[in-house]
């Protein structure tokens, strides 16, 4: 096995799908000859050829328009947001015409939009943000926001595979930053199952993407203290795996719910919601939620710190809920 | 002393995902003053290669990283010391402005919500969670889960010692509490969360209205301490046995039963019953009951509307003792054993006002709970408030019983088998003949401190004519 960083292991896993299965191609903003504002397509163009890898115009309708279409003529194409903040111009075609068109018509559309999403670089407002719960909202659509390279990979093929729009959420503060094994053969993650990123009794953290790494950190420094606190990495939103939640809470009774996205309908309140339901007679505390404040992601490195769930902010949200 | 006024020089984000860059060549070497904004190195990273402008003015003073090599985002790879005049501190990342922290506190209401007056309250570690605990009225916050357990258990959370905020049982607090009390791991919850078991055969442990002490019965064995006893001790079966843990409802049926011993005198009368007109009754009404009405027409149900006309003369046996009272009624609530599935136990529902119903009323009701016990579908109240009960364990055979009356009432009827025996009758002539007759046997136990033994002969004696005599018309 490789050791992989994220952006690698997306990288290595797009282009297996595409020496695998010739109906896969890439679109989008400079994902050809610059290959992707990330660099996950870097030299895809000279191996798969410019009909494979196609640059687009700077227009997400176009991108996201164009995908449908092309699925709905039976390819599987792979289009890039250069950053998921853009794909609010795309929203139409998603919402309107995607997530709907099997529900229509019976024609599935299998494509997956990659959204480097998230901060923690001071990329202000328009590329900073994590707006998987808006697209949770709407049936017909797939959510997936990996944590590590391996599930990267894994996930990406289950999403290319899938007949359903899938939104694949690279979290960007991880595309270097990550490093760890992924197997080189070409194997899928199943969508809806969660991850015990770190196991314990005490309490458990239920988050996704960047944020379980700020979780796993909380986690190591209150095993410090003798708690022993469990981090689930949902792995998919859409599915997500509720069961796996309910184990945990009725095991350890004390919930934190951590997203990075803000707070005020955040994904993480339909988690609250659905444990305060199903398993309201397990619970010992009230369910805590930390997640960004309800403001566009400030520039300022300051402010952002301020602004997106430190590791600080999880162990003192942790103590409270253990102490209670 | 020189490193307050020294700049920390570190390798810069030079985009949004980078995370190292390699420096390729110093455009200054230590000793060389420099001017603020002005070219300091050259660096290269994935995605540019780009020039660092110095973050300060002074003598460049060390180099920490040499060219060539690769370091991480923010690693200091160089110092910056004072020159003439002492540089503002412009450490980069270094110092975070303190006055933003609070905008970081988690449980944070959205900014339009915020109330006029201080702009964001103090959060200290222990506000929240003093906060959420906090009640006015004195009583310490109980938990869903901490209920549940409790309600599964028997608890009283009055002696279960908190840990949690404001002294608060946690649910730490309630297992510790009950692995200390009693080594048996805690049942299946299915049973145990239904109301009916819980209130079953015992009106539970402390009448809602009475605080921590234990009932009577067991406050001599057991005085509630505020300190959980010492070290539990596992049980350890011996070679052979298989230990099991007791359900709730067993747990309530063994206090209930060995407290009724503790407060009753149990005395047990029998009499036989020839239950010929019954029998003959029955036969006749089946049918057509089945047919018109669903019913199951059971010799329970013929005895259950005897005794409960009977029980109209005899109101100290439907009674009660209270404190120093005696306790009579103008109604009967007649209480109906009810064994469940796979000898899981007993409950006894409550047929309300059962001297208003007739025969098929009392069959139909008594069909109703009996189902409905069975299915687990009893409301709470339907177990609740019993002024006399009949047990029937003749179903198996058995012709004799001392059953344990139920507590707070004063006797219980069992009903045994219907047997045929050969039995000495009178004939036209007046003459005693041997004949087959079908014989029942009913037994009274009562409490012998309020029901001497002639009442409750002259009782037995009364039920047996109506059952033998029984009146169609009148039933």
């Amino acid at each position: 096995m490789a050791e992989l960083t994220y952006i690698q292991a997306i990288s290595e896993g797009l282009r297996q799908e595409m020496r695998r299965d010739p109906r896969v191609f890439v679109l989008g903003e400079d994902v050809g000859v610059y290959g992707g504002a990330f660099k996950v397509t870097l030299g895809f163009q000279e191996e798969f050829g410019p009909w494979r890898v196609i640059d687009t115009p700077l227009s997400e309708t176009a991108i996201v328009g164009g995908a449908t279409g092309a699925a709905l003529m039976g390819l599987r194409p792979v289009a890039e947001m250069q950053f998921a903040d853009f794909v609010s111009c795309a929203w139409d075609h998603l919402v309107t015409v995607a997530a709907k068109q099997f529900f229509r018509a019976r024609t599935p559309i299998p494509i997956v939009v990659r959204l480097p999403s998230g901060g923690g670089f001071s990329g202000g407002p328009f590329h900073s943000q994590n707006p998987e719960s808006s697209f949770a909202h709407i049936p017909g659509l797939k959510i997936v926001c990996p944590a590590t390279p391996a599930d990267a990979k894994g996930l990406l093929a289950t999403a290319i595979e899938d007949p359903n729009p899938v939104l694949f959420f690279e979290h960007k503060h991880l595309y270097r930053r990550i490093k760890a094994e992924v197997p080189e053969e070409r194997y899928t993650i199943p969508f809806g199952q969660a991850r015990t990123h770190r196991p314990g009794d005490d309490a458990v953290v239920v988050t996704w993407g960047a944020m379980v790494h700020t979780a796993a950190e909380a986690a190591e420094r209150l095993a410090g203290e003798g708690y022993e606190v469990e981090v689930l990495d949902l792995r998919t939103l859409i599915p997500w795996d509720e069961e796996r939640v309910l184990e945990s809470v009725r095991r350890t009774s004390k919930v934190l719910v951590l997203h990075e996205d803000t707070r005020t309908g955040g994904f993480g309140a339909e988690i609250a919601a659905t444990i305060a339901e199903r398993a309201f007679e397990h619970l010992d505390a009230p369910i805590v939620r930390v997640a960004a404040p309800d403001t566009p992601v400030p520039f300022s490195p300051p402010l952002e710190k301020a602004f997106i769930p430190q590791v600080e902010d999880v162990v003192q949200a942790l103590q409270e809920l253990l102490a209670y | 002393m020189s490193t307050e006024t020294q700049i920390e020089v570190v390798m810069p984000q030079m985009g949004v995902s980078v995370s190292e860059g390699t420096i390729t060549k110093w455009l200054k070497q230590p000793g060389d003053p420099i001017a603020r904004d002005e070219p300091l190195l050259e660096i290269s990273t994935d995605k540019v290669d780009t020039e660092v402008p110095s973050p300060g003015e002074g003598v460049l003073a060390e180099i920490l990283v040499q060219e060539g090599e690769t370091v991480e985002v923010g690693t200091v790879i160089a110092r910056i010391g004072a020159a003439a005049a002492p540089a503002p501190p412009t450490g980069p990342a270094a110092a975070p402005a303190p006055p933003l922290a609070p905008v970081a506190a988690p449980p944070e209401p959205p900014p339009g919500s915020v109330e006029p007056g201080p702009v964001v309250s103090e959060r200290g570690p222990e506000a929240p969670a003093d906060e959420w605990a906090a009640t006015d009225n004195g009583k310490r916050f109980i938990s869903p889960v901490v209920a549940r357990i409790a309600a599964e258990h028997g608890v009283d959370l009055a002696v279960v010692p908190g840990t949690g905020t404001g002294g608060r049982v946690t649910k730490k607090d309630i297992l510790a509490y009950i692995a200390s009390r009693a080594p048996a791991p805690p049942e299946e919850p299915g049973l145990a969360t239904e109301p009916a078991p819980a209130a079953v055969a015992t009106p539970a442990p402390p009448p809602p209205a009475q605080p921590p002490p234990a009932p009577a019965t067991s406050a001599p064995a057991a005085p509630p301490s505020p300190a959980p006893p010492a070290a539990p001790e596992p049980l350890q079966a011996a070679p052979g046995e298989a230990l099991e843990p007791m359900s709730a409802m067993r747990r309530g049926i063994a206090e209930h039963m060995r407290r009724s011993l503790d407060t009753a005198a149990h005395v047990t009368s029998a009499i036989e019953v020839d239950m010929s007109r019954v029998v003959a009754l029955r036969q006749k009404l089946k049918p057509q009951v089945e047919r018109d009405h669903g019913v199951n027409l059971t010799y329970l149900a013929f005895i259950a509307r005897a005794a409960v006309d009977t029980l109209a003369d005899y109101p100290w046996i439907n009674g009660e003792i209270r404190d120093d009272q005696i306790v009579t009624r103008s109604f009967v609530n007649l209480g109906i054993a009810v064994e469940l599935a796979e000898g899981k136990g007993l409950i006894v529902p409550v047929l309300r006002n059962a001297e208003t119903l007739n025969l098929l009323g009392i069959a139909k009701g008594i069909a109703d709970l009996a189902q409905r016990a069975r299915g687990k579908k009893l409301l709470p109240d339907e177990v609740q408030g019993g002024t006399f009960t009949i047990t029937n364990p003749g179903s198996y055979g058995t012709f004799h019983g001392t059953p344990i009356i139920n507590q707070p009432q004063t006797a219980i009827l069992g009903t045994y088998a219907v047997v045929k025996r050969p039995w000495v009758v009178q004939d036209e002539l007046g003459n005693d003949v041997i004949a087959i007759r079908p014989i029942m046997n009913l037994t009274l136990t009562y409490d012998h401190r309020l029901v001497d033994g002639a009442l409750a002969g002259r009782f037995l004696r009364d039920l047996r004519e109506k059952l033998e005599v029984w009146d169609e018309a009148a039933y």
